[in-house]
């Protein structure tokens, strides 16, 4: 890095899941912002954190629900009726 | 919650919310055809969600049928302004983490060995490089999707748990702590983790060798 940010690497990865819920103090969140301003290694990390929450949503989202295995469905409906 | 996921728009939503209304009605009257109609209507999505948490396919309809059994015998308590399915959907994710306290734990990495390590000045010993594309546009490749799961599921137990919660059933921080037992703050250190990880074990993947 060509200038040193106020803030090290550490405490800007520390707080990241803060800072994208817009959960910091505007004063802390000035320093962040100084910091990224000048380190491209954690705007990348941010960037890469950012897509890692949307990627595990996206990779987890429901195709078209289909229908239940019908053995599902009966054991289920039996195990009701003999309770 | 993704429960409810395809159940979107004003009509949809009246139309669905119109029929769980009338399920109720009938499961709270003792119809024994409602609850088969309310297994066969909700028992799917229930079972997608289920797979995630639980390794094994037998576990995972073990679970949907716990919960099944236990909404049938609290169907009395359900409140009308509740939606049936994020009702049934907070049964099974409960269902799911109990018969998870009660599996044998498989040996696993610690989580430390993904997270970002630091020079003693504080700045990151291996500078992070930009993915080389958006996650909206990677992630509609079943190929990546594939990688994203397994990555998940390598994650350690405990993380991996909070980050389902949290980032894909979209469960609030205090929800999470309370179905599991931990403070709110222990939540959000997990969840952090959990994320840093998973992007340590996305990262070689995201940039170029997935194509």
């Amino acid at each position: 890095m060509s200038k040193r940010p106020y803030l090290p690497c550490r405490e800007i990865i520390a707080f990241l899941a803060d800072y994208l819920d817009g959960a910091l103090a505007l004063e802390t969140r000035s320093k962040f912002d100084r910091h990224l301003a000048v380190c491209p290694s954690c705007v990348a990390y941010l960037a890469s954190y950012r897509d890692t929450i949307r990627m595990a949503k996206g990779a987890s989202r429901d195709a078209d629900a289909g229908d239940p295995p019908e053995e599902l469905v009966r054991a289920i409906v039996a195990s009701v009726r003999r309770e | 919650m993704l429960a409810h996921a395809g159940v979107s728009g004003s009509s949809r939503s009246l139309s669905t919310t119109s029929i769980d209304a009338d399920l109720v009605a009938r499961l709270q009257a003792g119809d024994s055809g409602a609850f088969e109609a309310l297994v066969r209507q909700h028992s799917m999505p229930l079972l997608r969600v289920a797979r995630r948490f639980l390794r094994s396919e037998e576990d995972a309809r073990d679970a949907v049928q716990d919960a099944f059994i236990s909404a049938y015998k609290s169907i009395a308590a359900f409140a009308s302004n509740s939606r049936l399915s994020t009702w049934l959907h907070r049964i099974l994710v409960n269902a799911c983490l109990m018969r998870l306290r009660t599996q044998r734990r498989h040996p696993e990495e610690a989580i430390e060995a993904y997270l970002p390590r630091f020079a003693e000045d504080g700045h990151q010993v291996e500078p992070s490089a930009a993915w080389d594309e958006s996650a909206d546009a990677m992630v509609e490749r079943e190929e990546v999707r594939g990688i994203v799961r397994a990555a998940i599921d390598r994650l350690p137990e405990q993380y991996r748990i909070v980050l389902l919660l949290r980032d894909i059933e979209e469960m609030t921080t205090e929800e999470t702590a309370e179905a599991l037992g931990i403070t709110a703050n222990a939540v959000k250190i997990r969840l952090h983790r959990a994320r840093q990880a998973l992007r340590t074990l996305l990262d070689p993947h995201m940039r170029g060798a997935t194509r």
